[in-house]
């Protein structure tokens, strides 16, 4: 780990903001293309059904359509998304890039319309005349498990999955427990949400055989892959180009039906074609997220060190399974112990599909839903215990002594083999939180009845996984003007990344940022790359420019030696001139022309735990059941910061997100499998006067071990524990009724039903 | 259909289809793309633009509804190589992230400020929460329209003297 910085820990302002701040972004609707023709996309208006017939000649003698494709128009087989995760049951459930025979979900691409507008095709849209025949829908657990209705007949089961993860003698754990304490939480369906929709402009060559894709995001070297083999096409012959983009989360830039349908459009008819998704279709098309169930149960001795944890965890996986469809079962399968040490452990997580939008991740996948089930089961010990809720988590959170701390293993493997935490002392945050939150002053409120507003106090803990593996590039190349190129296999999706990683190359080359020239995310600029998911660009990312700047001062030194007719290690380099002992010197710029250049890379299956504890204040109004937070606390010890500004603004946004998931978002659907929601007028995220009071305190104490920096992936932990601290705040506030919430959102429908219903009970006791 | 306003200084004559929404003939006939379309629906704000002083959802007024108007975009804010102090104080703050949201929040801003330089926290929020951010959570996009809003009373002091 360098020791001697000037940016790396620095409030760097951003890069990308100069071009932002005035209009002069680059999104992928920004785009135009000559004699570009536009995608519309019809889409399944039933969430279960067998197409009987697709009828496209209204809409084929519409003025300015150019052409319809379906299913029909793809020669011998529907090619299936590959899976990034892939194990051996799923796959009967990948999707195919359109729908033929039967549809799914509620917003199933059945058929493209291209056209000379985007208006026309999307006018056209109401020409189409669609047979479909309707089917009985899956749409909650109970039906979907059962297999009332089953969505493929091979392999006739709607379970896709079954994670197991294992660990130590759980039942001798209960066998020998003080207290156990059960529990049935549910988290709801949710998307990401990012502010610009998704969108692609595809063009292809017949010259030279080639594809282009903009608007790449998030994956864009495994998304070439995927492209490539489902058009038959060597790596080589496709790129993927990445401009501007609005915001991921987890959920844009895997590779979705529209990617191939565009691509295939502008292969088959030689034109540029555009598509950017309209916010409705964004609602029906992009990843769901987050409808989990749990069915869980903790032993504890009787001082509260808890012995095993065992249960079952359901989650809706929509219609098919999507290529990181899986990912937030297994991590709710590992990451429900959470900070905790727990040494027996035995869930099963079972992955079931069901007629509506195939799900995906969204920020802090898996982690967001076991928090909130761990963190309502420790205060329902604690009480049952008759111990403080502090001091039951305090004495059972991992400390320093027992790092690397294995979690629980999963079954069936994607090939994570790692399951070690790597650093800290989870104690540390979470007195620092305490500490910073004030719950010492706070606590008299908790409970108490205010100016007509019952006030409570919550606490969660989390762990954060990054840095996912398995690799990442970089390249550097000594420009004309002494400036550096560094280009980077990292992907940007707003996060900053520019920022952050030129101010890694600056340090590690040791010269001025200005002259850091950051290109990243598109598949020209390197063979080879992986992108920015599982918080892993900083640390995949920065590491790989830190050993290609390590390679390109070796080679400038050598360059810089033959020119003097010295050996190199006469030699220095400081700010980007070597200086030999007799004053002659030689600049990065005077090489420039001997194409100095340098390939980085890093490789890395151990992921980073960044973790942290947040504490929280509410009011709840009694009378509306709506919920004011107070104050939210978090903190948390990201190993190394890189940039404070943007690691602040990381965890802040998260932490908002993360009200929007407790509090209101949800994707409904009806028992047809309708998706209810049609625009932001009725998914409500937060808005500014919704959520003032975030404190965000971040800390470096314990440094991971298993990169050159030092840092942890630190995007996603803002959101995790949100649930759980949101939900046991609003448990202590209306104690008096004792109320228990354990379904997501609580939202002020069902803050108020669950008053009313503890009024009842007890005045029926 | 014959159009014609003054967009950011400059007078346009636009030929718009007439169903056409002044978003996108901003951004498809006069080439001004910083006013981002999000939802189409009047929900998100990231289409607001400023005309004749008032901050408008651009996805929701037709083109030609801008006959004769004087628009600003946010391509309009600051004329030269210059950020505003609006902008700079965003930079400073991290009132942005992904940048999509920006244009629509910096015009709401902006024309909040010029109309009300003294409006109080509170307003500035309740003003905002017609522009829908995702990735900041809010709080440094307020911070940095605090921080901008002396430069607004400055001007306002100056206008008057
Ligand atoms: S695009 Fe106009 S309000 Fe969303
Ligand atoms: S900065 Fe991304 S939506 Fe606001």
């Amino acid at each position: 780990m360098r020791t001697v910085n000037t940016y790396i820990g620095s409030p760097v302002e951003r890069v990308e903001d100069y071009r932002f701040l005035r209009g002069e972004g680059q999104y992928v609707g920004d785009l135009v293309r000559e004699g570009q023709w536009h995608a519309a996309f019809v889409r399944s208006p039933v969430g279960h059904g067998v197409i009987r017939n697709i009828d496209c000649s209204a809409a084929l003698a519409w003025p300015g359509v150019k052409a319809v494709l379906t299913a029909a128009d793809i020669e011998g087989e529907i090619p299936k998304i590959p899976f990034r995760r892939p194990n051996p049951t799923i796959g009967p459930y990948a999707q195919p890039i359109i729908a033929s025979g039967k549809v799914r979900y509620f917003g199933e691409p059945v058929a493209v319309i291209l056209a000379e507008s985007a208006e026309i095709a999307e006018d056209a849209l109401a020409a189409i005349v669609l047979d479909i025949e309707q089917l009985p829908a899956a749409i909650d657990r109970q039906t979907c498990m059962s297999d009332k209705v089953v969505l493929f007949d091979h392999p006739g089961s709607n379970i896709a999955t079954v994670f197991h993860a294992n660990k130590g003698e759980v039942d001798a754990a209960f066998a020998a427990a003080d207290v156990t304490v059960r529990g049935q939480f549910s988290t709801q369906r949710q998307t990401a949400l990012p502010m610009e929709t998704r969108g692609l402009l595809a063009e292809w060559d017949p010259k030279s055989n080639h594809l282009t894709v903009y608007g790449a995001a998030k994956l864009p070297f495994f998304n070439r892959k995927t492209m490539a083999d489902l058009m038959g096409l060597p790596e080589t012959a496709v790129d993927y180009i990445e401009v501007d983009v609005g915001g991921g989360f987890g959920a844009r830039g895997e590779f979705y039906p529209e990617d191939f349908l565009v691509a295939f459009a502008a292969r088959k008819f030689h034109k540029p074609i555009r598509w950017i998704e309209d916010r409705r279709e964004h609602l029906t098309a992009i990843g769901h997220s987050r409808e989990a169930e749990c069915d869980v149960e903790l032993a504890f001795s009787k001082d509260g060190t808890l012995l095993g944890m065992r249960g079952d965890l359901f989650v809706n996986v929509g219609a098919y399974v999507r290529p990181n469809g899986m990912t937030p079962v297994r991590n709710a399968a590992q990451f429900m112990s959470g900070p905790y040490r727990i040494p027996a452990i035995h869930l099963q997580a079972h992955a079931y599909v069901s007629n509506k939008t195939p799900a995906g991740t969204y920020r802090g996948p898996g982690r967001y839903e076991g928090s909130f089930f761990i963190e309502r089961l420790m205060d329902l010990g604690a009480a049952r215990l008759g111990m403080d809720r502090l001091a039951l988590r305090r004495r059972n959170l991992v400390t320093d002594a027992e790092m690397p701390y294995p979690l629980a293993p999963v079954l069936p493997s994607d090939g994570r083999a790692e399951t070690n935490c790597d650093s800290g002392d989870y104690r540390v945050c979470f007195d620092k939180c305490l500490e910073e939150f004030g719950w010492a002053q706070k606590a008299e409120f908790d409970g108490k009845l205010i100016d007509g507003r019952y006030h409570g106090l919550g606490i969660a803990c989390f762990i954060e996984g990054g840095a996912s593996g398995p690799s990442e590039t970089a390249r550097m190349e000594i420009e004309a003007d002494g400036s550096v190129a560094v280009y980077a296999g990292s992907s940007a999706i707003g996060q900053g990344l520019e920022t952050v990683l030129s101010q890694i190359a600056a340090d590690a080359l040791e010269i001025s940022i200005d002259r850091i020239k950051l290109y990243h995310g598109s598949t020209t600029y390197l063979k080879e790359g992986w992108g920015s998911y599982g918080s892993r660009a900083t640390v995949m990312g920065g590491s790989a420019v830190i050993d290609a700047a390590t390679k390109l001062l070796e080679a400038f030194k050598v360059a810089a030696a033959s020119r003097l007719k010295l050996d190199p290690s006469e030699l220095t380099i400081v700010d980007g001139v070597a200086r030999a002992k007799d004053g002659r010197s030689v600049p990065f710029d005077e090489v420039a022309s001997m194409e100095i250049k340098a390939d980085g890379r890093f490789d890395n299956w151990k992921p980073t735990y960044s973790y942290g504890t947040s504490a929280v204040h509410l009011a709840v109004d009694p009378g509306t059941g709506h919920v004011d937070v107070i104050d939210y606390t978090i903190v948390d010890d990201v190993g190394r910061i890189i940039n404070p500004l943007t690691l602040h603004g990381q965890v802040t946004g998260a932490v908002v997100q993360g009200f929007g998931s407790a509090f209101s978002e949800e994707l409904v659907y009806d028992a047809d499998g309708t998706l209810l929601v049609g625009s932001l007028a009725d998914y409500l995220i937060p808005v500014a006067t919704d959520y003032p009071h975030v404190h965000c305190v971040s800390m470096e104490s314990f440094p991971s071990p298993i990169n050159p920096l030092g840092a942890k992936g630190a995007g996603e932990g803002g959101i995790i524990s949100v649930g759980g601290a949101v939900a046991n705040a609003v448990a202590s506030a209306l104690r008096d009724f004792g109320v228990q919430p354990s379904r997501m959102p609580l939202n002020p429908q069902r803050v108020w039903e669950l008053i009313q219903d503890g009024k009842k009970a007890l005045a029926s006791t | 259909m014959s159009v014609q306003f003054v967009v950011n200084g400059r007078k346009v004559e636009v030929d718009p289809p007439a169903r056409m929404t002044l978003a996108d003939c901003l951004r498809q006939q006069v080439k001004l793309t910083g006013t981002h379309v999000g939802c189409e629906h009047g929900v998100c704000g990231a289409c607001t633009v400023i005309v004749d002083g008032e901050a408008m959802r651009s996805c929701l007024m037709l083109a030609a509804q801008a006959d004769g108007a004087t628009i600003m975009t946010i391509e309009g804010l600051s004329s030269d190589a210059e950020l505003t102090p609006l902008q700079l104080a965003f930079k400073k703050n991290h009132g942005l992230q992904c940048g999509f949201c920006t244009p629509g929040v910096l015009m709401t801003l902006h024309a909040l400020l010029t109309q009300e330089p003294y409006a109080s926290e509170e307003r500035i929020r309740d003003v905002l929460s017609g522009n829908l951010c995702r990735c900041t959570g809010y709080i440094p996009i307020i911070e940095s329209a605090l921080e901008a809003r002396a430069a607004y009373q400055d001007q306002a002091r100056s206008a008057q003297a």
